[in-house]
């Protein structure tokens, strides 16, 4: 028999393994998938590889698709250290390119308007998570469920927006009129797509690193999330310790918003975003919370979802194999992590 | 003003509320039994669109209704169990892991029907259910035509409504589900396998949602869409939540949300667009969060929602 059993610590080498191992069992199990559809499995990965990151104009592109999720990983990551489960970053980051589209289509200087953008986006973002935070610490709501059911919330007044009063009337279509030419996010390599907001999202992992590990701030958060009694018995204001904690994961997410309106689309429509703040929580959870593991794990899942769309055109198994190894990677995550709080080890018969 | 109401007052506008209000029921009720065992399966949404995809699949093959719908509920009872798996067996976080499960699920029914049916302009449907009108019954004035001339899994659906609340209330099951979900400690000094109990109330869950599921693909629309469930599972979610995790309340609320549903379909259709429809859709998810608040005071969620439950730690 075999029994689990709690371990005192988890060695350092297990933080960067299971991961690994996560990612490997997900690629070994999607592959089962792979052979369904009649496509060789070394084949359909390997085409999956060079499309996301064979060439320097593939990373070009696989940032950008992992900047958004950059943010909604730390978005998440910061609320989840504080045991605040916001579940909600796809609301606040549709939040944020809502406010930051409004900004953006003001006439202005560029430089300005890009600033304004982000100021406003982050504070939709912040905004949104406030609600769930607030409704927690005033009222002990449940804010698994708040802020989940927030996200349909402000999709829906998004749909409201861009179908009614918002409509480009130039298209007619249910989009948002473009912000002005000159907000849009310079191009930083000529010929690709690469806009100054990925350069933020990957300068953002480091400084939210340094927030939650070297600041008074971030150990409170750590704290709070650890043990909210020894907290409170310590002095931590818990209550404000979780809003400033909301804040600054509405904000992040608004961010990544603000990324996609400002570097992708110019303007905000219904499928501006496809999951990202869902895939947030799948990218925290690779990164195990670490503000400097949600980079790698961003362009893992950035990778795969450029890759599937060329695998699928030279191998003709379907692109949506990139949804399912993202949920298995968050489920294969789940179970690693047990091996960080419980070791296997064998019972004797006789017990 | 009067002439407008009489158009949307009308009998068919009582029977779209029902046929509305059917799988939403289903998937209240279902994740209703996940809950009062103590685990929030917010795999749901996920769940729903597999089903509602090898429901379809299968009845599309086949040719067969009604193995459509056993199909369906087969594999809402294996991704519940696959959910149970992951919290109650291993004791994983319970909205992580739901997400995960929606993430899977939903990923895994666009991948399979890519494949099944490829990529065609126009998607493939099947001869669904038709309706089925009692005899006697269907014949009561008003009530009748707009109830009781309905699709076959309609009538199960009020059929399950007093069923699950005797099974919940009335059985030695249902206690023990109740105990498990408010407090397995006790429950399992008084012999009740807290595990076994959460399984069978999710893997009952999961079975609910895929008749959801396969009342979307294979009733209401006859075809397989990807937006063929289009955020229903989290409005079950809020219904559960705003009935009190009663499956009478729930189902009353269901219905609710189906006559504000209904309400808001007539009006566009009648260019009655003064109000954005989003307004409506919206309702039930502000409704549930205010209702939250309004509630948390005198707490009526399961004890034990969200908490693992591992014998050997006290």
């Amino acid at each position: 028999m075999f029994r689990l059993e709690v371990r005192t610590s988890t060695p350092a080498w297990l933080n960067l393994a299971l991961p690994l191992l996560a990612v490997a069992a997900t690629l070994v199990l999607c592959s089962g998938l792979i052979a369904l559809a009649g496509a060789g499995v070394v084949e359909s990965y390997g085409v999956m590889f060079t499309a996301s990151l064979g060439d320097s104009y593939a990373i070009t592109e696989t940032l950008v698709r992992a900047a958004p999720m950059i943010f909604t990983g730390l978005a998440v990551a910061v609320a989840f250290r504080a045991k605040f489960w916001n579940i909600g970053a796809e609301g606040q980051l549709l939040a944020g390119a809502v406010a930051s589209c409004l900004v953006g289509a003001i006439p202005m200087p560029g430089a300005l308007a890009m600033l304004l953008m982000a100021i406003v986006g982050a504070a939709a973002g912040g905004a949104v998570a406030l609600v769930p935070a607030t409704l927690r610490v005033k009222f002990k709501v449940d804010d698994v469920v708040s802020s989940l059911l927030l996200n349909s919330v402000i999709y829906y007044a998004l749909m409201a927006l861009i179908e009614g009063p918002w409509k480009d009337s130039f298209s007619g279509y249910p989009i948002s009129p473009p912000i002005e030419d000159s907000a849009n996010f310079p191009v930083l390599i000529e010929g690709t797509r690469l806009h100054l907001g990925v350069i933020v999202a990957l300068i953002a992992a480091p400084l939210i690193w340094f927030l939650i590990a070297r600041t008074t701030l971030g150990f409170r958060i750590r704290v709070t999330g650890e043990n909210p009694e020894a907290a409170r018995y310590g002095g931590i204001p818990v209550e404000r310790v979780l809003i400033s904690t909301a804040l600054m994961s509405g904000a992040l997410a608004g961010l990544a918003g603000v990324g996609e309106v400002g570097g992708v689309h110019f303007q905000v429509m219904s499928d501006i975003s496809p999951g990202y703040g869902y895939s947030g929580i799948v990218v925290a959870m690779l990164a195990r919370l670490n503000p400097l593991g949600v980079v790698p794990a961003a362009i893992f899942l950035a990778a795969v979802m450029t890759g599937a769309e060329a695998m699928s055109r030279a191998t003709g198994v379907p692109a949506f194999l990139s949804d399912v190894i993202q949920g298995t990677a968050l489920l294969a995550m789940l179970v690693a992590l047990l091996f960080t709080a419980y070791r296997i080890r064998r019972v004797g018969a006789a017990s | 003003m009067s002439a407008v109401f009489e158009q949307i007052f009308q009998v068919g506008f009582l029977a779209a509320i029902i046929r509305i209000a059917t799988p939403l029921a289903f998937a209240t009720l279902g994740e209703m039994f996940s809950e009062r065992a103590g685990v929030l399966n917010l795999g749901i949404e996920g769940i729903m669109l597999l089903c509602a995809m090898t429901g379809f699949t299968a009845t599309s093959l086949s040719g067969s209704l009604w193995l459509g719908v056993l199909v369906a509920v087969l594999t809402g009872m294996l991704m519940g169990a696959l959910h149970a798996l992951f919290t109650v067996a291993l004791g994983l976080s319970q909205h992580v892991c739901g997400i995960g499960v929606t993430l899977f699920s939903s990923g895994l029914a666009y991948f399979l029907y890519r494949l099944i049916f490829g990529q065609q302009s126009v998607p493939p449907a099947i001869k669904g259910f038709q309706t089925l009108p009692i005899p006697v019954l269907s014949d009561i004035p008003v009530l009748g035509p707009a109830v009781f001339n309905q699709f076959a899994l309609v009538y199960v659906a009020i059929i399950a409504i007093p069923v699950a609340a005797f099974v919940l209330y009335r059985t030695p099951w249902g206690l023990s589900v109740r105990m498990v979900g408010e407090n397995p400690r006790a429950a399992d000094s008084a012999g009740v396998s807290v595990i076994a109990t959460r399984f069978q109330a999710v893997i009952l869950g999961g079975a609910l949602m895929g008749l959801a599921g396969a009342f979307l693909s294979m009733a209401q629309f006859n075809a397989f869409t990807f937006g063929v469930v289009s955020g229903r599972g989290w409005v079950a979610i809020a219904l559960v939540v705003f009935g009190r995790w009663d499956p009478w309340r729930s189902a009353g609320a269901a219905l609710l949300f189906a006559f504000v549903d209904a309400l808001q379909l007539r009006m566009q259709a009648s260019g009655l667009g003064h109000i954005p429809y989003e307004a409506f859709l919206m309702l039930p998810f502000i409704f549930t969060i205010v209702a939250m608040a309004v509630m948390s005071r005198n707490a009526v969620a399961p004890s034990a929602l969200l908490k693992p439950f591992r014998r050997e730690e006290r």
